[in-house]
């Protein structure tokens, strides 16, 4: 797709970034446990609004019997994560990398910070709130070329995990409730989903240069706020990996255009709201060799359609570009049906033409762009279902709905519900008040630490690697650990090579390079300092490490133990010996072609250097003979 | 801590109060939002404001500040109206005291409030209407800690006046810091109460989604209209989570943790009943059927009684003045009941005196037993009196009104020794 495509699309971003403190009310420790404990039921009552009401359709759930299940985990879990303590002073090394972020983005910070609790009842939350405090506004942001806009920051408690749904009760596991979260959010100033991921990434990278948040998967979230023209505000939750955002962005700006064409063309026929109900039409489908109806009719199902007039070819059309359809079944799914056919996808899935026939004459369809919508599915589930994909169908008239959308693996999203209303928040009276005075500030800012450029820069000064080695180690945010491995080991260059090309490798083929840790790199280097393996299996080793493996393990599964000089010269003479006439046609010109079969043959126990010394060396004692 | 005298005086010459929309230029910035209350902990120079994303910021206000009002508060009327009387539901009357099962928050301010008016308490729990037909009143709101004696009195005769006017049951939301010795002064005050006596408190405020309030209620108000069982009972969770409750007996009911759900235990005996998330009851054992007869009201209590806690050091003439200026005392001691030898003579000297001295036990669980060692001895011969495995609390709400329902220190004494409301018994099972 071409720049251009993206016309006038905004985007806002909302990072959520896990700090690597204490939690943020308790004093337990900020990881997940393998394992969840006992499962504490409970349920969550909406509780009367400002207006002294209880909202009708919750309590109407609520009395539905929807219920929670709590794990807890021994070390990273207390009373507190159960609601069955009042929390305890705000961490203040979180409070503190709060601070000192707002200031790197030279945002206004809050004279007294004031904890809020917003409503959440999806039980994500033991005590129905999360805690969450708005720290700084209007700071800004240094990326692609320009200042983006921050609208604020916030300090906030990380929610549950969901583990399990069964029979009406949710499952959540409370380690990661209560891990302190800075909460940043752009203003809707990025123009093309490159710029988005640039933007996030910059922001990222400020939050490792506080040297206090956590790395890995999971450990930082994106949300996307986006529209175009036309369009609506959508906004997608919970993106975990940085590299897929241009592709949710880029999906989503089509997804759009699509819908906003549908709208287009549903006017200019005159398509009109539907108001048909969903008929039984069982009967017709009797013999159907669908597996899905089949199925469905085995399970005491039935087979219902309803009528979309004015709704054909915009369900799936114009080579795919318009998705009603999509969006149909995404609403149907919701009430637990495995999905919908719909006639611009039929005949198809074991459905044939003589069927399709059949239930146009059943449901009277005579007009060019009449279409349909079938569900088939125990009655009550498939009428709830054919309700929302036909009022999904009818929002199709005005484009594009508000709605929240979950990320998938394929770049694509799924409607998860609509857009929430403004938050529910009202002062958490448990928390006093942070005062942040004036001679505080001034000491965080005198001692803001290194902006990225800056340790880039020093890196390349100081340790003579290059520019590009300098941003990625710094975008990786190991200036720590290589800085140690060049001044304890004198290892600059290995190290930077290893995090730029090596580090980059791993991460294209999906490893998690955040696995390893300040001190499993510091071990890898102290070992080829040490000679316990050369540094050509470095790759080897940080891949098996990744895997799970100790550094003892996998020098021992890749067979590095160190080999004698001797060793290796015989096994260089070996080689020679194998390669005779080669190395007597070429002389010492044979050392270039033979380190690929020398350094295999010896698998990264011998340093390169000191092969090509021992082969040449080799080659002389052979061609002196 | 408060607003500064400039701030207060800013303030209000601009008319600003609680919920009313202001801006504040200060510093070189303007703010606008919703005027909050000020906390406690605040700084004086700041005011809180709610602004437009929902969230509350601290301002820190300059001297030259400028502060308007743009638009007055927004009142919000709170419903007021009751049910219907259903037809062939039982009739429960709830007897409001205060406390956090029966505050609300004003989300506007985030302040707490105990709840004013009937419909406050009901609409906390609409659900319960399709359990039991319901009226309510509000005889206090005060936190639990914040009880005395007259409070106990005035809210005993509530209970009988509601129940003889046919309630067939009450339930009296209270706080949960003091909510045992209501229950044990109730208990003893309405004797052979004919109908169930029910106080419900709860640990977590009822604004919050995930309190135990309106599930405590709910347990209470199944307990009072299906269990068929009279006395003066407590009504609270029997575990961290939502699914099951237990029905404490009022005078062997302690609190034993300041902040989980679960806190209130029975002691020395088996909860009197479980109920689980649907309402089933399961009985510990037999008890006493619901019946017709009149509820009366024993409210007389003489408040010249002390409760203390022996240490070990203990000092008599720290605690002389104390114990010889009431008329009863009555000591949480060590173990089976002891204290130190030093304190043995002025145990003779109270009894000898007429004050009444009773041990209990600060282990709670067990039986008080002054024949096995020396100092135990010592202390019966002394006058000291042993109340078998009651509760110290229990005891010392049962010896205020043992003595104001007696004549004399010895049929006080007989009546500490003698079960009156299950508060004492002589078997423990394994």
């Amino acid at each position: 797709m071409m720049a251009e495509d993206y016309g006038n699309m905004m985007c806002g971003i909302e990072i959520h970034q896990q700090l690597d403190t204490h939690k943020l009310f308790c004093n337990c420790r900020s990881c997940l446990s393998e394992e969840g404990h006992g499962g504490i039921y409970r349920r969550l009552r909406p509780t009367t609004s400002e207006m002294g009401e209880v909202d009708r359709a919750a309590l109407a759930q609520f009395k539905r019997g929807y219920g929670y299940c709590y794990e807890s985990c021994p070390g990273t879990t207390c009373l507190v994560e159960l609601d069955e303590e009042p929390p305890h002073e705000v961490n203040a090394e979180a409070m503190e990398t709060a601070l000192i972020f707002s200031e790197m983005l030279g945002a206004s910070i809050i004279d007294e910070v004031e904890f809020m609790r917003k409503i959440v009842v999806d039980g994500s939350n033991t005590s129905g709130f999360q805690r969450t405090s708005l720290i700084a506004v209007d700071g800004s942001v240094a990326a692609v070329g320009r200042r983006i806009g921050i609208l604020s920051v916030c300090l906030e408690e990380d929610a549950c995990r969901k583990i399990d749904t069964k029979d009406g009760v949710v499952t959540w596991r409370t380690d990661r409730l209560g891990i302190p979260l800075i909460e940043v959010a752009t203003a809707p100033d990025m123009k093309t989903p490159q710029e988005v991921m640039e933007v996030a990434q910059r922001i990222g990278t400020l939050l490792r240069a506080t040297k206090r948040v956590k790395r890995g998967i999971g450990t930082i979230r994106e949300d996307l706020n986006i529209s175009i023209p036309e369009g609506a505000r959508i906004e997608i939750k919970g993106v975990q990996e940085l590299r897929m955002l241009p592709d949710f962005v880029g999906n989503e700006v089509k997804r759009q255009q699509g819908l906003v064409r549908v709208k287009k063309i549903l006017a200019e026929r005159g398509t009109r709201v539907v108001t048909d109900t969903a008929i039984d039409v069982t009967d017709l489908f009797k013999d159907c060799g669908s597996k899905i109806i089949q199925g469905a009719l085995r399970d005491k199902g039935v087979v219902l359609a309803v009528k979309l007039s004015g709704f054909a070819g915009v369900m799936n059309g114009d080579n795919k570009t318009l998705r009603l359809g999509a969006e149909m079944a995404q609403y149907a799914r919701t009430v637990g049906v495995k999905g919908i056919f719909h006639s611009d996808e039929l005949p198809n899935y074991g459905i044939d033409q003589s069927y399709v026939d059949a239930l146009r004459r059943r449901l009277g369809m005579t007009e060019q762009f009449d279409a349909f919508v079938i569900c088939a599915a125990r009655e009550k589930k498939a009428r709830d279902a054919l309700v929302l994909a036909v009022r999904r169908a009818n929002m199709g008239l005005d484009g594009v709905p508000e709605e929240t959308r979950d990320p998938l693996p394929d770049g694509t999203t799924r409607y998860s519900r609509p857009l929430p209303g403004a938050a529910r928040m009202y002062p958490e009276t448990d928390v006093p008040p942070t005062v942040i005075t004036p001679q505080r500030l001034d000491r965080i800012k005198v001692h803001l630490p290194e902006f990225p450029e800056q340790i880039e820069a020093r890196l390349v000064k100081q340790y003579g690697i290059n520019a590009q080695q300098a941003a990625q180690i710094v975008r990786q945010s190991r200036d720590d650990v290589f800085c140690k491995i060049a001044d304890e080991f004198g290892l600059a260059s290995v190290a930077a090579t290893t995090f730029q090309g090596t580090f980059a490798e791993m991460e294209h083929e999906g490893l998690d390079t955040d696995l390893l840790t300040y001190d499993d790199l510091y071990q890898v280097f102290a070992g080829v300092r040490g000679g316990k393996f050369a540094k050509e299996a470095i790759p080897a080793v940080l891949r098996e490490m990744i895997g799970g493996s100790t550094l003892a393990a996998a020098v021992k599964k890749l067979g590095l133990s160190a080999v004698s000089d001797d060793d290796a010269a015989a096994a260089i003479a070996a080689i020679v010996r194998e390669r005779s006439g080669f190395v007597r046609s070429k002389g010492l010109g044979a050392v270039g072609p033979l380190m690929g079969p020398v350094m295999g043959a010896l698998r990264g126990k011998v340093d390169g250097k000191k092969a090509s010394d021992l082969l040449q060396q080799e080659i002389k004692k052979f061609l002196a003979h | 801590m408060s607003y500064a005298q400039f701030l207060s005086s800013k303030l209000a010459a601009a008319g600003a109060v609680e919920g009313c929309m202001l801006t504040v230029a200060t510093g070189g910035r303007t703010y606008r939002g919703v005027l909050m209350p000020h906390h406690e902990f605040s700084g004086h120079d700041i005011v809180i404001l709610k602004v437009k994303s929902g969230y509350n910021i601290g301002i820190r206000v300059a001297a030259d500040a400028e502060i308007k009002v743009e638009s007055q508060p927004v009142e919000h009327h709170r419903p007021s109206e009751e049910g219907t009387v259903k037809p062939g539901l039982k009739n429960l009357v709830l007897i409001g005291t205060g406390g956090t099962i029966a505050s609300y928050v004003d989300y506007r301010t985030g302040a707490v409030h105990p709840a004013l008016s009937t419909a406050d308490m009901i609409n906390a729990v609409p659900e319960i209407r399709d359990v039991a037909n319901l009226k309510a009143q509000v005889l206090f709101s005060i936190f639990s800690e914040n009880m005395t004696v007259p409070h106990w009195q005035k809210l005993a005769q509530a209970v009988a006046d509601e129940l003889n006017a046919g309630a067939d049951a009450v339930i009296i939301p209270h706080g949960t810091d003091t909510m045992s010795y209501t229950a044990a002064a109730l208990s003893f005050m309405l004797g052979d109460v004919p109908k169930p006596v029910v106080l419900v408190g709860s640990q977590r405020s009822s604004d919050r989604p995930s309190s135990d309030a309106s599930s405590n209620l709910m347990a209470a108000a199944r307990f009072c209209v299906n269990g068929n069982r009279a006395g003066v009972f407590v009504v609270m969770h029997d575990t961290s989570g939502d699914d099951s409750f237990a029905v404490h007996c009022g005078t062997r009911v302690r609190k034993m943790h300041t902040s989980r759900r679960d806190a209130f235990h029975s002691i020395n005996v088996p909860p009197v009943a479980h109920l689980d998330r649907d309402g089933k009851i399961e009985f510990s054992g037999p008890g006493r059927a619901t019946s017709a007869a009149k509820a009366v009201a024993t409210t007389g209590m003489n408040q010249h009684v002390v409760l203390l806690q022996f240490y070990p050091g203990m000092d008599p003439e720290l605690f002389r003045d104390v114990i010889l200026k009431s008329k009863g005392v009555v000591i949480a001691g060590s173990g089976l009941g002891h204290v130190n030898e030093n304190m043995v003579p002025l145990i003779r000297e109270a009894d000898s005196r007429g004050t009444v001295v009773v041990i209990t036990s600060q282990c709670l669980n067990g039986r008080t037993n002054l024949n096995v060692y020396n100092t135990g001895r010592d202390m019966l011969a002394a006058g000291a009196v042993t109340v078998q495995d009651m509760l110290p609390e229990t005891a010392y709400v049962k010896l205020m009104w043992a003595l104001a329902n007696t004549n004399s220190p010895e049929a006080a004494k007989e009546v500490m020794r003698t079960p009156l409301a299950g508060e004492m018994g002589d078997r423990r099972l394994v």
